[in-house]
């Protein structure tokens, strides 16, 4: 089986939200409100246990002209947003259960029969994707369509793309198609369009790379997401320190007053309830 | 074409087809003809490297309930206890409270397991915890360490009391054993809470790894004593002495917070958490500290309880203004995107005055 990606070129989004639309039915993802927010389009707010795909609504200045808008209208920038499946996952690694697991086409996947919903994983990912469903217990995330994968599908979102601004494919012939893409946008003058995938940092790269234009930030995409198993070094030598205190302040001080105690009465010591 | 596998969760009437249909509509209907909804107070800041993403926060909140921190603290108390009751058994040679003690561990495992599991959202599958071990799950080592404390404290306990009744020395020696392994278990399970918050990714979490399994340790340590002198032990030395070094530490801890000028550490220091944060730390630091010193040379019994009253509700609160500034840390969208906050405001007048043009120019 190879190893799949997602390329979502957010420079063809027309921000229609099929994908949310077929991600929700493929699924049966529970509805998350219906509630305006009044950030442009985007009334979903971010990805989360009920909401595997959600497309953001980029606002900017009236731009006339190439990848612009009309002159009275602000010019938008879509993405469709989505769980990463990082190579060096902070939910996989912190799993306890073992629910969390890496499948044969190299996403991150929860096993929904196996999760107890400890929700340690929703503090565990730098890209604040997975959460816990309060009403079901388990944590939830998108499945990378693990299901469809197996019968040699399409992912539901990536099939549904009216303008295949979601890519699916080999992740090797991915990454080499934005590249392509990249040039192609900036041979046309967009030279603000950039590939996000943060493979410098601990997570070494991702299953699902967007191309954006301008800086990532403004997608609420963070600059230098870490795994957090980086600080483990850290935590555990401080955790010895601790307990090489306390076992040798409590020997210590039990030395120092089984010493005194001979010379005093033994009621200081023994009868505690006196 | 090959079949589809088995959903059972799956809406009837999903299908390939259906796929399909939904990227046709898209393909017609999604074309967007005019500005969105735009509710009272719109505009609202747009979306830039200055302003974030309408100030959505990037990571979630942690989800754990009002449990976890009580668990944080209970852990940390039964933790010490255990390792006192070991030294005031074998080396103090105070049987009394070598036996308090380990009641005190013993039912502290108890009450950490409820309090875990009434946390899960499936309480059911609380044994899925134990399916794997996981060295790089702070989460999955600690369900073992409390696992393995649990039971050698309980069967540390439970020969306490055959031996007590029935004197019997085979049980005595088992007693001894079980009570060797809870503390050697007591070591990493008093203080690994810590570990397990701060190798996370919510900023102000992660930011003190090197002090939080210190810091949270200390704190059991100050609980656990006071726990035991509550429980008549408030004539012992060496529990005060402990009491004064794990104070010394929290007070050290205080002081490093305070004097941290990282504004990723704010909501340790501002708001409703910095307060909470502020009140548990003088709490357990500087007033059990004073009040024991007091003690030691007054021997006054009063003061030596009123340190240990500050202890206990020190460490409590201590764990729950650390779970508040996580959630407060994690709404903070600027830290992950490394936007400083003056940017911002900056960014929002100018964005504001922008907005002011466009419509000028619409109407």
């Amino acid at each position: 089986m190879s190893v799949t990606a997602f390329l979502t070129d957010s420079t063809l989004c027309i921000g229609c939200k099929a994908c949310e639309v077929a991600c929700k039915e493929w699924n049966g993802v529970t509805e998350d409100g219906l509630d305006w927010s009044g950030y442009s389009y985007d009334n979903t707010g971010a990805v989360g246990a009920s909401t595997w795909r959600h497309v953001k609504f980029v606002e900017n200045a009236p731009e006339p002209g190439l990848g612009g808008n009309a002159p009275d209208m602000n010019s938008w920038a879509f993405s469709s947003d989505v769980c990463k499946h990082c190579e060096e996952a902070g939910c996989l690694e912190a799993c306890p259960t073992g629910s969390i697991v890496r499948t044969e086409f190299g996403g991150v996947f929860v096993q929904p029969d196996v999760c107890n919903g400890c929700s340690y994983c929703v503090v565990a990912c730098p890209f604040g994707v997975v959460a816990r469903n309060e009403k079901d217990g388990r944590a939830f995330k998108c499945t990378f369509c693990y299901d469809r994968q197996k019968e040699g599908l399409t992912p539901a979102c990536a099939k549904a793309c009216p303008t295949e601004s979601i890519k699916f494919g080999e992740i090797d012939d991915l990454r080499l198609r934005a590249q392509e893409r990249l040039k192609e946008l900036h041979a046309r003058g967009m030279d603000d369009a950039r590939m996000y995938d943060p493979t410098d940092t601990s997570v070494k790269g991702t299953h699902a790379f967007f191309i954006v234009r301008g800086d990532p930030r403004s997608y609420n995409l963070p600059p230098k997401p870490e795994v957090p198993t980086i600080y483990l070094k850290d935590g555990w030598k401080s955790s010895a320190l601790g307990a090489g205190m306390l076992l040798a302040g409590s020997l210590i001080a039990f030395l120092a007053s089984a010493r005194g105690s001979n010379g005093h009465s033994s009621k200081t010591l023994r009868n505690g309830r006196g | 074409m090959s079949t589809l596998p088995e959903n059972r969760d799956r809406v009837p009437g999903v299908s390939e087809a259906r796929l399909a249909e939904i990227r046709r509509e898209a393909e017609s209907r999604g074309v967007i003809k005019a500005e969105g909804i735009r509710p009272p107070g719109a505009p609202f800041p747009k979306a830039s490297v200055e302003t974030g993403y309408y100030g959505i926060p990037l990571l979630k909140q942690p989800q754990w309930k009002w449990e976890v921190p009580l668990y944080f603290f209970v852990g940390g108390a039964a933790g010490s206890a255990a390792v006192i009751s070991s030294m005031a058994q074998w080396v103090g040679r105070d049987p009394e409270l070598a036996r308090d003690a380990r009641l005190v561990a013993a039912t502290g495992a108890v009450v950490s397991t409820g309090l875990l599991i009434s946390d899960l959202g499936r309480p059911a599958r609380f044994l899925n915890m134990l399916r794997v071990f996981k060295a790089q799950s702070p989460m999955s080592l600690g369900a073992w360490t409390l696992a393995a404390f649990g039971t050698f404290s309980g069967a540390a306990a439970f020969a306490q009391f055959a031996a007590d009744y029935f004197g019997s020395a085979p049980v005595r020696i088992l007693g001894n054993i079980a009570q060797a392994f809870s503390t050697a278990f007591a070591l990493p399970f008093h203080n690994y809470t810590g570990v397990l918050i701060g190798a996370t990714a919510i900023p102000v979490w992660n930011e003190n790894i090197k002090m939080l399994p210190l810091h949270f340790g200390m704190s059991g340590v100050n609980a656990g004593v006071s726990i035991l002198e509550l429980l008549g032990h408030d004539r012992c030395g060496a529990l005060n002495t402990l009491g004064i070094a794990a104070s010394a530490v929290e007070t050290f801890e205080g002081i490093h917070i305070e004097s941290n000028r990282n504004p990723v550490i704010e909501p340790l220091k501002h708001g409703a958490t910095g307060w909470a944060t502020r009140v548990g730390g003088v709490l357990s630091g500087p007033v059990p500290l004073a009040l024991r010193l007091i003690s030691a040379f007054t021997k006054s019994r009063n003061v030596r309880r009123a340190a240990s009253w500050s202890s206990i509700a020190g460490s409590l609160i201590t764990r729950y203004a650390w779970m508040e500034a996580g959630k407060a840390s994690a709404r903070n969208w600027r830290l992950p995107l490394e936007t400083p906050e003056k940017a911002a405001r900056k960014e929002q007048g100018r964005v504001g005055q922008e907005f002011e043009h466009i419509k000028e120019q619409a109407s």
